[in-house]
């Protein structure tokens, strides 16, 4: 596969007695960029990371890090990355200051001058036993200790889940240097504005199998934009345009979605009848998402292929 | 009273989730316990049919200290009173698993988060402590009960037998009470344990020094334990009502702090604020081993002081209690054919050490399944996401599963040997014999920890259950499988039977070696199995 991809899975499965918790997952991380993974709870995100770090067996399929095999080279493959569980537990007698030393330690040290400089960025206090920090405190402490190391590779699991938006922000522009600094990072998010403002690609994941992957921009070419026109008279034949959905006419005022191959189109029959006033709203990853998630489609599109 | 009322809402259902969880064990503890005085009873007259013949073996035992110390002085001959006597150190059980109950539903609960969940609902304050107290006060009664009807129905006197399911019964409340009120005090489920077994382990070691330093009967010192009281109701005697007062003192009066305690503390805090610590580790604390010892060091620390406590005393005791036969001619015949007073010496450590063997198990055990609790807690993902493999990860708890119970047996054995030696005046001639019996128990603790290692890397989910019944198994067939009269095969199935009992035994080489051989071959099959499994 490509040599330039930190991480390559392709028809991953895994499944948990009955369950079918991977059926067929397909993720390409390549070097240097921020990919955002994306999903519902329970999608699969955080069971595709975990044979990616080697702590489950995966059933069938590639999975492939690093240019190593994640069960069989997992002590080596280790030396090169950091991760930050979803479900951050510590060690109730520890304090978060020991936690993030023995971490970084046993990846082969830490900066210290990182560590205080993220310390002092996420607010945290290192004195405290972990026993009384809240659910937002261990998950800095899990992030400070990642993100404190040398690792090329950072595996992120729902990062910011517990912490407060100015957190948050100061969890932002550390992406965004880690990015600058050339490291590959994986995040896996429910979170949509998170993945918009941070990745470079996304893969989206559903019900144990990738849906969509792409740019952003690959993935709002799929995307309707929504479209609310004023016209000076009242339109006739919308109906039945090429590509344009969820139409409303009230009287001169028109609402619809619309594909992007069918916007030349609708635009072409909107200008005969004169336009005043015209938005088009670009679909933000919330649509997109949606649309993926919504209850009854049962058959997601896999437009994958075009989206490369 | 409408206070009290809203602290209590929702006590019902945690009674039903309590039930729901425990629908294995608790039964399963309740009734073993309850049918263990029919069954002894049972063997009593089996073995001694007459009053006579029942004397005779309290007057042989009662004179040799250990058994004096297991059990203490008799109260009558009748068959009852012999059977209450010869459970005096059992009851110890009942106390064990109430407070293991109580704990593990208050403080345990609260320590993994589940209790925030509950008290989000209409569940008052008190009722987890409530709930947690309600359903062990109700198994411990009907233990007593299920245990009085057995003996009943087995012919012995009534009175007695009310006596002795009420007896045992109280314990449970008390233990459960003192647990209450500790589970309350600690910020862990783990120092809570280890707190509550401390306070039982003392009571018995206050009533054995008790029963040792006197020769009649016990001193003032036994009155100031719960088993001590048990041994005063005189059970199947006069039956001393109003000694159930002081168990019912006791009760009120930790429950009551337990109240006020719960009623006062913040939610996840002890009585003691936490204080900062460190702010960055400290240089050994640098990989999986590094954190096993940072984990486990303290309960290590504090079992290695108890158990040569325990060795100081017993070793102190052993001399006092030989003297007493020696000067006795009517014994010296009987303890002439143990092999002299030398011989009731070796038989007397021997039958120490190897309860003590049992005891370090326990420690080895809890040691050895600290790697479940990591795994099931999440707290193995960052460790095993980092650059250590899986067998290190392993060694590192295991290590203290395997050489932490060499440090008890080590601290009780030497203990033992300097105090018995320095009673004697021959520390040169009687040191070695007994810190070599206390090491030689080693090789069954490891088999026993060697099953707990097996399960964990083949049968993870089972690793807990079974590894404490296995040690709960060689604890019935080592403390009651002769009584009961089980075949030797049935007994030998205990890795401690295949402990030799030295310096008596010649062959002793031999079964240590294949014990340590099964140990190894467990503990090697344990690790093997992780390396190819999921982690949860």
């Amino acid at each position: 596969m490509n040599e330039e991809s930190a991480v390559s899975v392709s028809g991953l499965v895994k499944t948990f007695g009955k369950t079918r918790a991977l059926d067929g997952v397909d993720l390409s991380v390549r070097s240097g960029e921020v990919h955002g993974f994306l999903g519902p709870n329970g999608a699969g995100k955080s069971t595709t990371l975990r044979v990616l770090l080697g702590l489950i067996r995966k059933d069938s399929g590639e999975a492939r890090l690093l240019g190593g095999d994640p069960w069989h080279d997992a002590v080596e493959l280790h030396r090169r990355l950091a991760y930050v569980p979803g479900d951050v537990t510590l060690w109730p007698g520890l304090t978060g200051g020991e936690v993030i030393d023995l971490l970084g330690r046993m990846r082969g040290g830490l900066d210290k001058g990182r560590r205080a400089e993220l310390l002092e960025r996420f607010e945290l206090d290192p004195s405290k036993k972990a026993r009384a920090y809240s659910k937002g405190n261990r998950q800095k402490v899990a992030l400070v200790a990642a993100l404190a190391s040398d690792a090329e590779l950072l595996l992120l699991d729902e990062p910011t889940s517990g912490l407060d938006p100015l957190m948050e922000a100061a969890f932002r522009e550390c992406v965004e240097e880690e990015r600058s600094s050339g490291r590959t990072v994986l995040l896996s998010s429910h979170i949509l504005s998170e993945v918009e403002a941070l990745c470079d690609r996304v893969t989206i994941i559903r019900d144990g199998r990738a849906v969509e992957s792409g740019t952003l921009a690959d993935l709002r070419h799929l995307t309707r934009t929504s479209v609310a026109a004023e016209l000076a008279r009242e339109p006739v034949d919308l109906e039945g345009l090429p590509g344009v959905h969820d139409l409303h006419v009230d009287g001169k005022r028109v609402r619809c979605q619309v594909d992007a191959a069918g916007l030349d189109g609708l635009l072409a029959h909107l200008t005969p009848f004169g336009v005043r006033s015209l938005t088009s709203q670009p679909p933000t990853l919330e649509d997109l998402f949606l649309r993926h998630y919504e209850p009854g489609d049962a058959q997601p599109d896999r437009r994958t292929g075009v989206a490369r | 009273m409408k206070a009290l009322v809203r602290a209590l809402a929702g006590t019902g259902s945690l009674v039903r989730l309590i039930l729901r969880r425990d629908r294995v064990v608790l039964p399963l503890w309740v009734v073993s316990l309850a049918l263990l005085p029919v069954a002894i009873a049972n063997t009593m007259h089996d073995l001694y049919p007459t009053g006579a013949e029942r004397q005779s073996y309290i007057d042989i035992v009662t004179s040799t200290p250990t058994f004096l110390a297991l059990y203490g002085h008799a109260f009558g001959h009748s068959l009852g009173a012999i059977t209450a006597w010869r459970l005096g150190g059992t009851v110890l059980f009942v106390g064990l698993a109430s407070l293991l109950t109580v704990i593990r539903h208050t403080r345990a609960e609260e320590e993994a988060g589940r209790r925030e969940l509950l008290g989000a609902t209409v569940a008052g304050r008190q009722a987890p402590l409530f709930a947690a107290l309600l359903v062990t006060f109700v198994a411990d009664l009907a233990l007593g009960a299920i245990a009085a009807g057995s003996l009943v129905a087995y012919g012995l006197p009534a009175a007695g037998s009310v006596a002795f399911g009420l007896s045992w019964a109280a314990f449970g409340w008390a233990f459960a009470a003192v647990a209450a009120a500790v589970a309350q005090a600690t910020e862990g489920a783990r120092a809570a344990r280890g707190i509550s077994i401390a306070i039982l382990g003392l009571s018995l070691v206050l009533r054995m020094a008790g029963d040792v330093g006197e020769e009649d009967g016990p001193s003032w010192v036994a009155w100031l334990t719960p088993f001590g009281w048990i041994q005063h109701i005189h059970l199947y005697g006069n039956q001393r009502w109003w000694i159930f007062v002081l168990f019912a003192g006791v009760v009120v009066l930790f429950v009551s702090c337990a109240i006020a305690l719960c009623a006062r503390r913040d939610l996840g805090s002890g009585l003691l604020p936490t204080r900062p610590g460190r702010a960055a580790a400290v240089g050994w604390l640098r990989g999986p081993l590094g954190l096993a010892w940072r984990l486990q060091r303290g309960s290590l620390l504090a079992w290695t002081l108890g158990f040569a406590a325990l060795g100081a005393i017993l070793g102190g005791i052993a001399q006092g209690g030989i003297e007493v036969i020696r000067d006795n001619p009517k014994l010296e015949v009987v303890v002439g054919r143990l092999g002299g007073s030398s011989g009731i010496a070796d038989t007397y450590f021997t039958a120490i050490m190897g309860l003590l063997g049992l005891i370090a198990a326990g420690y080895a055990i809890g040691a050895a399944l600290r790697l479940r609790g990591e795994e099931t807690s999440g707290r193995v993902e960052p460790v095993l996401a980092s650059p250590v493999s899986r067998g290190r990860w392993a060694a590192s708890h295991l290590a203290f599963g395997i050489l932490g119970p060499a440090s008890l047996l080590g601290a009780a054995g030497i203990a033992a040997g300097l105090a018995y030696g320095l009673s004697t005046d021959h520390v040169a001639r009687d040191f070695p014999p007994v810190l070599a019996q206390a090491m030689v128990q080693l090789p069954a603790v490891w088999v026993l920890v060697g099953i707990s290692a097996a399960l964990f890397g083949l049968l993870p989910r089972l690793a807990a259950s079974v590894g404490w019944a296995a040690l709960a198994a060689c604890v019935l067939l080592e403390e009651f499988g002769r009584p009961l009269q089980l075949s030797k095969r049935v007994l030998d199935l205990s890795p401690f039977a295949h402990v030799p009992k030295l310096p008596g035994d010649d062959v002793f080489a031999t079964p240590l070696a294949w014990l340590v051989l099964i140990s190894a071959v467990l503990i090697a099959a344990g690790v093997l199995g992780l390396r190819r499994r999921d982690v949860l």
